[in-house]
């Protein structure tokens, strides 16, 4: 399946993925993070049951500590 | 368009800042220099000797609520904003209940978790409503890595998104305020995109 990651198309071998398996290919390995689908906030509780398929568009944030 | 349109079109909406430290402070005073009409500012710390390297404080402000302080401040600069001051600390129930009405929320929080906090917070709660994220803004220098950039119609984030604050590379005033200012510019434009019909005055 191909997506949009973060503005740029990705190519994966599987079909669909969890948000943990795409945070763990890509090794997105930041602690602090927001992640959105198509628009819409994935809370961190629900990385490992919400699945990403072909044709979504992925935002992965990462917040840095300072203010 | 005239400056004196520009304040009026401002005047109309209100803005939601989580936090007055380095991000909240800075951001708070261009924005009431600019003309919000309000402003919601929240925060539960008070204003320490170590703040006055980076955060619009003085030294006879010095153990004062910075909420307190900031409405102080901003009355000094421009006394037709209305400051709406809590004094709390900031969490997932009562995030929509401080912010409810606002028309952007600016993130000015120190810590990261309690930025990720807020962010997922209104996402969820209140997704109509535009957050400005500010993320990365540690040390000196590179200040061309410093930018704004827009996720979808109701997030943003400013900063370089790589630099962490730690003992070793402090937030110091220069890269805080340049964010600062950025978030406060982002509200400005998306405010100034907005039709004033439809709000309340």
């Amino acid at each position: 399946m191909r997506i949009i990651l973060n503005n740029r198309e990705e190519e994966f071998s599987l079909d669909s993925l969890s948000v943990s398996q795409l945070l763990e290919l890509r090794r997105l390995s930041f602690r602090m993070r927001i992640i959105k689908i198509n628009g819409y906030l994935i809370p961190r509780e629900k990385y490992d049951s919400t699945t990403i398929n072909d044709g979504d568009k992925v935002q992965v944030i990462y917040l840095m500590s300072g203010g | 368009m005239k400056i004196f349109k520009i304040r009026d079109h401002l005047s109309r909406f209100r803005v939601g800042i989580a936090g007055a430290g380095g991000l909240g402070s800075n951001c708070a005073v261009s924005l009431a220099r600019s003309g919000i009409g309000t402003l919601v500012i929240s925060d539960f710390d008070v204003v320490e000797p170590g703040n006055l390297n980076r955060q619009y404080f003085f030294i006879n402000q010095l153990g004062m609520f910075k909420t307190t302080a900031l409405k102080e401040t901003i009355a000094r600069i421009n006394p037709d904003t209305i400051v709406i001051a809590h004094t709390l600390r900031l969490h997932r129930e009562n995030i929509p209940e401080i912010f409810a009405g606002c028309d952007a929320i600016v993130e000015a929080f120190d810590s990261d978790e309690m930025k990720e906090m807020l962010a997922e917070t209104i996402q969820i709660k209140m997704p109509e409503i535009p957050v400005i994220i500010g993320s990365g803004l540690a040390g000196w220098g590179n200040n061309e890595s410093l930018k704004c950039r827009k996720i979808d119609d109701t997030l943003f984030v400013c900063g370089d998104e790589t630099t962490e604050t730690t003992p070793d590379n402090p937030a110091l005033a220069p890269r805080v305020s340049i964010v600062a200012n950025m978030q406060a510019d982002k509200v400005i434009e998306i405010l100034m995109n907005k039709s004033p019909e439809i709000r309340k005055k």
